[in-house]
């Protein structure tokens, strides 16, 4: 048993999402809407990790993300891997991708585009270059990196 | 169909404008552009009789949520031209979006009383939203500070028209690039082409770099009209708008450094040839109108065939 792994204790069923840059836990669990669900959330901030020097571990457990919702991490925690568990067992190990859009998820930084409008209409926001981590507003067509938009999740 | 419009439109090939919306001239590649052109040509010679045959029985709506002159009389004077009709509303104030109806319910209606929609609005993306939304053709004639793209038409048209081909020449854009949303239309357009493009602008007023990341071509940029007027092809002046200065002193010395008259004149080449999308303030000198190489007034004309054939491509199916 490896010395991380004694830090937390295993769960039954759930998800485990790893490689979570340090000190963004409670933002990643904030960006995937999880809330007081009554399931069990452990959250271990500022692990030693080989690969990124610190890391943040969150597991919850009786919950099965979905890839849909756990590819928003992609803006906040490139990094992540995601463990879906049962019965003790790591039955499906993925990666975090950026999606092809964010719906309703961020606003486009600019103040003149209609989805800053009152106008009632969705805020697309299409992801252009996946290498690049560059994003587009599908109606004012500005082009956004990601880091001018973490602000926002 | 009576004989002079099958004599224009035998079913041979589908027109790729048919029942299309122009929102972004970067919807349109180069051979589609250069198609709109060959086929504004052939309304140009065509009869007062024939071109009445092009859009008959169609009616354009325009929606104007921001003041235009040359625009939408541009495109009321193309409709009518090819035979059909026009209605439509000036500004929010004189509509029910005072009372805070919505751009999609106006847009809504007005889709159910014409068959082609040419709409203005000063919010980025307004066109696209409203594409989304009519079930008719819409046509962006300038969405916020983002782009005017049938502007670029037909200063493309005009380009092609008064030097034979746009490939290979050097174009100097000048004046406010920042916030004249012409300028982006015609650098995405242009940049279809193989040309050489300057920028020349005051710092405060230069262009915004993130609209322009995805450009082929590079583009090159100057704060002194001086130091490249002399080897312009092409040289188009843009307003350059006072109320964008945190104080007037700071206008005025900017503003000199960019208008054309006529001891300008002598300094660039005698085929090049000065554009303006129009209004022009002082940025260039009456004096300047009578020279051959004042093509602004020409660009007016051009921009009327442009419009017309770009209506009729997308009213009728067959060219």
């Amino acid at each position: 048993m490896s010395s991380e792994q004694l830090l937390v204790r295993r769960i039954k069923d759930g998800t485990v999402i790893d490689h979570i840059d340090a000190g963004k836990a409670l933002i990643v669990l904030r960006a995937l809407g999880i809330k007081d669900e009554g399931n069990v959330i452990t959250i271990a901030m500022n692990v030693p990790s080989d690969k990124l020097g610190k890391k943040d571990i969150i597991k919850i457990e009786n919950r099965f993300l979905l890839a849909e919702e756990t590819n928003k991490l992609a803006l906040l925690a490139p990094h992540a891997t995601i463990n879906i568990v049962e019965n003790y067992n790591v039955r499906e190990k993925r990666n975090v991708e950026l999606p092809d859009r964010f719906i309703d998820m961020i606003r486009c930084i600019n103040p003149n585009c209609i989805t800053n409008s009152s106008e009632n209409i969705s805020s697309i926001i299409d992801v252009v270059d996946k290498s690049n981590r560059r994003l587009r507003c599908r109606y004012c067509r500005r082009i956004i990196d990601i880091s001018e938009i973490l602000y926002q999740i | 169909m009576n004989s002079i419009k099958y004599s224009f439109f035998v079913a041979d090939c589908m027109n790729p404008f048919y029942n299309r919306d122009v929102i972004s001239v970067n919807d349109f590649s180069k051979d589609e552009l250069e198609l709109l052109f060959r086929y504004a040509d052939k309304i140009g010679d065509m009869s007062k009789v024939e071109r009445l045959e092009l859009a008959r029985g169609s009616i354009l709506a325009y929606a104007f949520f921001e003041p235009s002159t040359r625009t939408r009389l541009g495109f009321e004077a193309a409709m009518l031209s090819i035979g059909g009709s026009t209605l439509g509303m000036l500004g929010s104030k004189s509509t029910s979006m005072e009372k805070g109806e919505s751009i999609k319910d106006t847009i809504r209606v007005i889709d159910l009383y014409a068959d082609i929609i040419v709409m203005r609005h000063y919010l980025d993306g307004s066109a696209r939203f409203a594409a989304e939304i009519a079930s008719h053709p819409l046509i962006n004639a300038g969405s916020g500070m983002e782009e005017h793209p049938t502007q670029a038409m037909l200063d493309l048209y005009t380009i092609q028209k008064e030097k034979g081909s746009i490939d290979g020449l050097r174009i100097g854009i000048v004046g406010d690039l920042k916030y004249a949303r012409t300028v982006y239309s015609l650098i995405y357009a242009l940049d279809k082409y193989d040309v050489r493009l300057d920028l020349i602008s005051p710092n405060e007023l230069s262009i915004r770099k993130e609209y322009i990341t995805n450009l082929k071509h590079q583009v090159y940029e100057h704060e002194r009209l001086d130091d490249v007027i002399n080897e312009l092809d092409i040289i188009y002046v843009t307003r350059i708008q006072k109320e964008r200065f945190p104080d007037e002193q700071e206008y005025m010395r900017v503003k000199g450094s960019y208008v054309i008259d006529k001891k300008i004149l002598d300094n660039i080449k005698s085929d090049a040839i000065i554009m303006h999308p129009l209004p022009r303030i002082d940025e260039i000198k009456y004096e300047v109108d009578n020279d051959k190489r004042a093509a602004y007034f020409r660009q007016v004309k051009y921009g009327k065939d442009i419009k017309a054939a770009l209506l009729a491509l997308i009213i009728n199916e067959y060219i």
